[in-house]
């Protein structure tokens, strides 16, 4: 017997009030090994405008490139600390912020490495279905080689690697636009 | 090299397009370039767990937690949550948020002319049993208006998050109540061009749940995405 997935609907205005709770803006806490980094940025209507009420989630690997996760099954130490999971919201002014560590490269399709990624959900008012997309990280050598980033058009690349920050070392930047000519790369995981 | 297994693509029409232009704020932020199809891999399948620890014991009972008792009528809210291969997701968090009787939220940006109840926050948290099974006792939320179109109010509805196994299974919605006039008016509930799939998200009102001289029972089984066949290796 076969069922039909539940439709999605948007979270609305109000969801502080649901997922407030479970807001994690620091996924690295002590004793998590790894190189920090504070991934900060604005989310962007159709109009340029800040959007004040978006939430993120993010999921990543740890700094060995293992996922808590049971499926992962890669001989990899797991980091106690460490679960994989953000969930960040944008401030008034669009703004968002998290503290993490630039996780390791996991496994891809055919065989290949994965460059370092985190994936992310978005989520707000005037949004049917999450949007789900990533963030690469800068000067990073196997991002030439990444199997999903190679199927991207070379010119929208640029939407999904965060950049540094000038006089800010470990602090990098990556922003959601959601319309226009810098429209962030959004996947199709057949949602 | 084992390929990884993905989860199914929804039947065409059971989810909404990311622009539904009668919802007005999706004008503005539904992405205009087509979305980048990818493979699923090690990233997509996985996904953050939270067992029955992250919630507080009474987190499914809207109803506590207050000096008093809330205002409006008191409900029990259960069903459970499968995959499209109906097996029962077990140990999987749901979170709920909602309206007050009155149609009122707990929030800053709701200035609808219509009382907060100081018994009555809104929000709950449970995770479910080994048979996929949840359970919230609340009180029926109101309708609300809102400012999409002229005369627009909100049908009564409880809004639910889930995360299943995998990043791929995340899922945000919205549940409604038999009988609401306001339904078929709702260019939210509308937005998913298939009618049995917008109709499953109105619950069922529940004999079996409801307790005598206490609470009427509404039922509501939510369905994440199944996986896929396991491929071959190659
Ligand atoms: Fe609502």
């Amino acid at each position: 017997m076969s069922l039909q997935a539940t439709t999605s609907q948007t979270v609305g205005p109000y969801f502080k009030i649901g997922l407030d709770w479970l807001h994690r803006d620091n996924l690295a806490g002590e004793g998590v090994s790894g190189e920090r980094v504070t991934i900060q940025g604005r989310v962007f209507d159709g109009d340029g405008v800040p959007v004040p009420d978006a939430i993120l989630e993010i999921w990543q690997a740890n700094a060995h490139g293992k996922y808590a996760h049971p499926e992962d099954t890669q001989d990899k130490p797991l980091e106690p600390r460490f679960t994989g999971y953000g969930r960040v919201p944008v401030a008034a002014d669009g703004v968002f912020r998290f503290a993490t560590i630039k996780p390791g490269p996991v496994p891809g399709p055919e065989g290949s490495e994965q460059a370092p990624h985190l994936l992310v959900s978005v989520f707000m008012r005037g949004v049917l279905r999450r949007l789900v997309t990533r963030i690469y990280f800068p000067d990073e050598p196997r991002n030439a080689t990444d199997f999903v980033l190679n199927l991207v058009e070379p010119e929208r690349r640029s939407t999904l690697i965060a950049k540094k920050t000038a006089g800010s070392p470990g602090t990098l930047e990556w922003n959601v636009v959601l319309q226009g000519p810098d429209e962030t790369v959004f996947f199709d995981l057949g949602l | 090299m084992k390929r990884v297994a993905g989860y199914r693509a929804p039947y065409p029409g059971t989810q909404p397009n990311h622009l539904h232009s009668p919802y007005v704020s999706s004008i503005k932020r539904a992405p205009t370039k087509p979305q980048v199809r990818i493979p699923y891999t090690l990233s997509e399948v996985t996904g953050p767990s939270f067992g029955p620890e992250v919630v507080a014991p009474k987190a499914s009972d809207l109803t506590s937690g207050h000096s008093g008792e809330p205002l409006g009528e008191r409900i029990i809210v259960s069903g459970r949550v499968l995959d499209e291969n109906s097996r029962p997701l077990a140990n999987t968090l749901v979170e709920i948020w909602q309206a007050n009787a009155a149609g009122r939220y707990r929030h800053a940006v709701d200035q609808h002319q219509a009382p907060l109840d100081p018994n009555f926050t809104g929000s709950g948290q449970a995770v479910t049993d080994g048979e996929g099974r949840y359970r919230f006792v609340t009180i029926r939320p109101g309708e609300y208006p809102w400012r999409n179109h002229y005369n627009a109010w909100r049908p009564a509805h409880i809004h639910f998050s889930l995360f299943g196994p995998a990043f791929a299974t995340r899922l945000v919605t919205q549940m409604y109540f038999p009988g609401d006039p306001l339904i078929p008016f709702d260019p939210i509930f509308n937005c998913t061009a298939d009618e049995k799939a917008r109709n499953r998200l109105i619950s069922a009102f529940d004999w079996e749940t409801t307790l005598p001289e206490h609470a009427l029972g509404y039922k509501f089984d939510i369905i994440l995405r199944g996986r896929e066949a396991t491929p071959m290796e190659e």
